[in-house]
């Protein structure tokens, strides 16, 4: 596999777990405004992912669907730290803050790329990620003197750039994440 | 907090109440009303003015009765009535 599908799946898997993570947050987050705001960033990452997809789908001679659905859990090129279900507000936020500064300096590396489809996707990506930001940066100022919060950025700050794959959270995950497609009848399409 | 959204649907018509959020601050009250008012192309501007700057005037004194204030203060249907009556003539419509 090329350096560059590499690295596409590799963002795509990050915000593909990232974005089923914080879909978790539906229905339960601290208040109703924040629900659909937090449901609309999951969802937003959910699409980077399914464009990063259909971009490495090209290369590889394959489909986004099958990129995201039918590999191995060992075969995901996630963070450690998208891959952890985090049912504590003040640890998701950490991970927010903490995944939201990541990616940005990654997402600068892309736009500034030779390869002119993964910059300009780049550049379509980090449009919306910039009210992730702002929503990211909220929250974390009006979190930081809280130790719950602080403690949650020292826990996952290690996580950011470690990338095992097939880790027990993300095989879990992954159980739940493809568990219809798999319970698919042979010859069907949905 | 409670902020009240007003959205403005096609630039030059009048903005109309959209609804309300609850929001910690001005950032956060932005940060929502964009998401719920303005994700879906249905807005071309939003105003989001916190519930307590809006000052609500519901009770319209009227002691005196002093109808002719109003713009159905005289209805004329009856006043015309009798007037054609008088000079024998019919209303349009019975010609």
């Amino acid at each position: 596999m090329s350096e560059r599908a590499q690295l596409l799946l590799e963002i795509a898997d990050d915000e593909l777990i990232l974005g089923w993570r914080d879909s978790e947050w539906t229905g339960i987050a601290p208040f109703l405004e924040e629900d659909v705001a937090f449901s609309s960033i999951a969802q937003n990452e959910i699409g980077h992912a399914r464009a990063l997809y259909e971009l490495a789908a090209r290369e590889l001679g394959t489909t986004a669907d099958e990129l995201a659905f039918d590999r191995k859990p060992e075969e995901y090129r996630c963070s450690a730290l998208v891959e952890l279900r985090l049912p504590e507000w003040e640890r998701t936020i950490a991970r927010h803050v903490l995944y939201e500064q990541a990616d940005a300096e990654r997402l600068g590396r892309l736009k500034a790329s030779d390869d002119a489809e993964l910059a300009g996707l780049a550049a379509k990506i980090d449009r919306e990620e910039v009210y992730h930001r702002l929503h990211a940066e909220m929250w974390a100022e009006r979190l930081q003197d809280e130790p719950r919060y602080q403690a949650a950025l020292e826990e996952l700050q290690p996580l950011v750039d470690r990338r095992n794959g097939g880790s027990p959270e993300l095989t879990a995950l992954w159980e739940e994440m493809t568990s219809v497609r798999r319970s698919q009848p042979a010859g069907t399409t949905w | 907090m409670i902020y009240e959204v007003f959205r403005q649907e096609r630039k030059g018509q009048a903005f109309q109440h959209a609804g309300s959020i609850e929001a910690p601050d001005e950032r956060f009250a932005e940060w929502y009303a964009r998401e719920q008012y303005g994700r879906r192309g249905e807005s071309t501007a939003l105003w989001v003015v916190r519930r307590d700057a809006i000052l609500p005037i519901e009770e319209f004194v009227d002691e005196l009765n002093r109808n002719y204030h109003r713009v159905d203060g005289y209805p004329l249907k009856e006043k015309l009535k009798e007037a054609r009556e008088r000079a024998g003539t019919a209303a349009p419509r019975d010609r």
